[in-house]
């Protein structure tokens, strides 16, 4: 069946295949779809899902749902910012690293929890964060 | 044998891939047999195996890790299963199941969500052929009866929209399904999605077929990547086999679904936004009425359930309204799904009757709390809900009691707090949620949840000022009346309930700069004391931030700017020369 792709559809796929949305993107979608830029622009920074910014080869999601909140989700977040020199939203200067909070990964059992890129880590402590974190540029390094 | 492993996004978080590729290669010349399932909601148990045979389970493995697999492998091989007596899941631990009643759960956990097979062999699919005989007027009064309410927050009696769109006039009708799980702290629509997709399908095409709707949209949230994934082979399947598609079941009847990601907003999960978004727009709400009913999706007739909703339908049209509405209480029929997290030994999903209390759930099946610390409050309803202390423990599980005590019953998530969580910390944490999701359509919500957080944050920073608590409150009430939809009307809730019932944990913070929980890091305070210490290095060894310097068998210091509060050096301490809040060092 024919279906008229809707402009998130179109963000999603794009940003699926260039990693990010540049500037240069957004406009080439507004002229292909039809949109006033400021309507693409809208609906690109109205949803957290849409990159504005290239990201670090190791996205870091870092849940702040509430039972990660209630299991010390805070004290990650610090240990991880001081960890990488970066605050949430930012890119380490090599490129390796972004840290994203997100407001609930749905894996509240083993709060708290993280993702970097696909892989699910669980019953963090900030001391342990550090660690997985340490071990991955280590793996880089080598 | 039968080997079947538990294969939701928590068992696969918790390591239920490496656990199956290891079984699979260690029983690669036997003729045991390998599944999987979706989510038990035993998830503090995870990674699950469990064995089979002839249909029966014989053990229930849990907490498995790799190196557990070659002893499992020895015992099929063997049929010896006293072999894995010490991974078999404890009496204790399975009292989590008995006080449950599983109808949107029914088949999570026991069949393979990936095999329609599967599905159909638990009756699956009949309830779809059922309600095809009868007519659309005779399902919504079925549904009637039964006293299913939307389960996604609201509680508004489903048969009353679907009977609305069903008189609405036109040709073209929208079935939506709210998979748009934002609540967080909620993910019973994930685990419904990811173990049982077809249950989800089936009650959506009753529904289709009710208000007589043609095509249908299931919404879910980008960040469940698998139940997407499973959604679109169950869609492929029940096509496949004629149950979705042209002419169902040779009924005449044609119904077309399709998923559509969410790109991640929680205002999405209110429905006119979830319209606005699935038309590719910003998700902000629209001005009611028109109701969805008579202007949904491209201005067409549409009608909105949430996941836990339509898992529900197939079950009522098989046993009938009159067997659902028997359960729960006068006013909230049925059973609900509420996902026990936070501070709690047992935490998962769980299915029970309407009319439990709070204590039952939290105690009998999730055990209590953990470390045997006290319990201090439950959270329901996410951020539209509010916190519920001690005292109402034994208040009932009903949309109405639940109300009462100024929370919700919510889309059903249940976070357990004990001593050590700060209930303006918590407010705080949820009006930053709420400040984050507002769309920023209504003024008192974009603006009023802001300045709330700021006065919060204040607070938690050891800044409060006398009248905080009252200017709260006047915000509450301007938001509450000045938002155009559920998210900005409810988000004072945390705020109004910590108040009402934790009035004393915003008073120690303002008035004496003290959080009673201890929790609040700008209240608290560590420091070495430099006549215990014995420069043994290891709060530096252990510091995370790298706050704490000195020289070896000399006395070492923590530097309060780096310092991140997290206590490790205080708990690792070995002559308890760490002291916090200027106080005793860990006794």
């Amino acid at each position: 069946m024919a279906e008229k792709k809707s402009l998130i559809t179109i963000l999603q796929e794009k940003q699926e295949e260039l990693g990010y949305l540049s500037t240069d993107t957004l406009y080439k979608i507004a002229e292909e779809t039809g949109n006033a830029p400021a309507r693409v622009l809208g609906v690109a920074t109205f949803y957290t899902q849409f990159r504005l910014q290239p990201v670090g080869k190791y996205l870091i999601m870092l849940c702040k749902g509430t039972a990660c909140h209630v299991n010390g989700a805070d004290g990650i977040e610090k240990a991880i910012c001081e960890e990488l020199g970066i605050a949430d939203g930012g890119t380490t200067e090599d490129g390796l690293f972004s840290l994203k909070t997100v407001a609930c990964l749905g894996c509240c059992s083993l709060s708290p929890a993280m993702m970097i890129n696909d892989d699910t880590y669980g019953s963090l402590t900030p001391a342990k964060a550090v660690e997985i974190l340490r071990e991955i540029r280590k793996g880089e390094q080598q | 044998m039968k080997i079947v492993i538990g294969k939701g996004s928590c068992g696969i978080a918790a390591g239920a891939l490496k656990i199956e590729s290891e079984l699979r290669t260690l029983l690669a010349d036997n003729a045991c047999e390998i599944g999987i399932a979706g989510c038990i909601g035993m998830c503090f148990l995870e990674p699950i195996v469990d064995i089979y045979a002839h249909g029966v389970l014989l053990r229930r493995l849990v907490r498995v890790s790799q190196s557990d697999c070659k002893t499992i492998a020895e015992a099929v091989k063997t049929e010896n299963l006293s072999l894995v007596d010490d991974l078999t899941v404890s009496d204790e631990d399975n009292t989590f199941l008995a006080k449950q009643t599983r109808i949107a759960l029914r088949n999570c956990g026991l069949i393979d969500p990936e095999n329609i097979d599967a599905y159909i062999e638990a009756d699956g699919y009949k309830a779809l052929g059922k309600a095809l005989a009868m007519s659309p007027e005779d399902v919504i009064e079925e549904i009637k009866v039964s006293g299913l309410a939307g389960r996604g927050g609201a509680g508004f009696p489903t048969w009353f929209k679907w009977n609305a769109a069903r008189q609405s006039e036109g040709e073209e009708k929208y079935l939506i399904c709210n998979a748009d799980e934002g609540d967080p702290g909620a993910f019973m629509d994930r685990a419904v999605i990811e173990s049982d997709p077809h249950a989800l399908l089936e009650g959506m095409l009753i529904a289709a077929y009710a208000i007589g709707a043609k095509e249908a949209f299931v919404y879910v949230r980008a960040e469940y990547p698998l139940a997407i994934v499973r959604l679109q082979k169950a869609i492929e399947d029940a096509t496949a086999k004629g149950y979705l598609g042209e002419n169902i079941l040779g009924s005449g009847f044609s119904c077309h679904v399709r998923i559509k990601a969410g790109a991640g907003a929680f205002v999405c999960g209110e429905e006119t936004a979830l319209i606005e978004s699935l038309e590719g727009k910003r998700g902000m709400p629209r001005l009611k009425p028109p109701f969805p009913a008579q202007k949904g999706y491209e201005d067409k007739p549409s009608n909105i359930n949430n996941v836990e909703t339509f898992a529900n339908v197939a079950w009522i049209i098989n046993h009938g309204g009159a067997a659902f509405a028997a359960m729960g209480t006068e006013n909230s029929k049925g059973t609900k799904v509420f996902a026990l997290t936070g501070k709690i030994k047992r935490g998962g999903l769980v299915e029970i009757p309407m009319g439990l209390t709070l204590r039952e759930v939290i105690y009998d099946i999730g055990g209590g709390i953990r470390d045997d610390k006290k319990f201090k409050a439950v959270q329901l309803g996410g951020p539209s809900g509010g916190c519920i202390p001690e005292e109402l423990l034994d208040t009932i599980i009903d949309y109405k009691a639940l109300s009462a005590t100024g929370a919700i019953m919510g889309s059903g998530g249940m976070v357990v707090m004990d001593e050590n969580t700060c209930m303006v910390n918590m407010a705080r944490f949820f009006l930053d949620f709420t400040t984050k999701e507002s769309c920023g359509k209504c003024v008192h919500c974009r603006i009023g949840t802001r300045r709330m957080f700021e006065i919060l944050t204040r607070i938690t920073n050891g800044e409060g000022q006398t009248g905080d608590i009252e200017l709260l409150e006047e915000l509450c009430e301007g938001i509450r009346g000045g938002a155009l939809c559920g998210l900005g009307q409810t988000a004072p809730n945390p705020v109004l309930t910590t108040i009402r019932y934790f009035r004393d944990e915003y008073e120690a913070h303002i008035n004496e700069k003290r959080c009673p929980a201890d929790e609040c890091a700008a209240l608290r305070s560590f420091a070495i004391n430099k006549e215990k210490c014995i420069g043994c290095g290891l709060c530096a060894k252990k510091c995370p931030v790298a706050a704490i310097t000195g020289e070896r068998k000399q006395p070492h210091t923590i530097d309060p700017e780096k310092c991140i509060k997290c206590g490790v050096c205080f708990t690792v301490c070995p002559v308890k020369a760490v002291t916090k809040n200027g106080g005793e060092a860990n006794g």
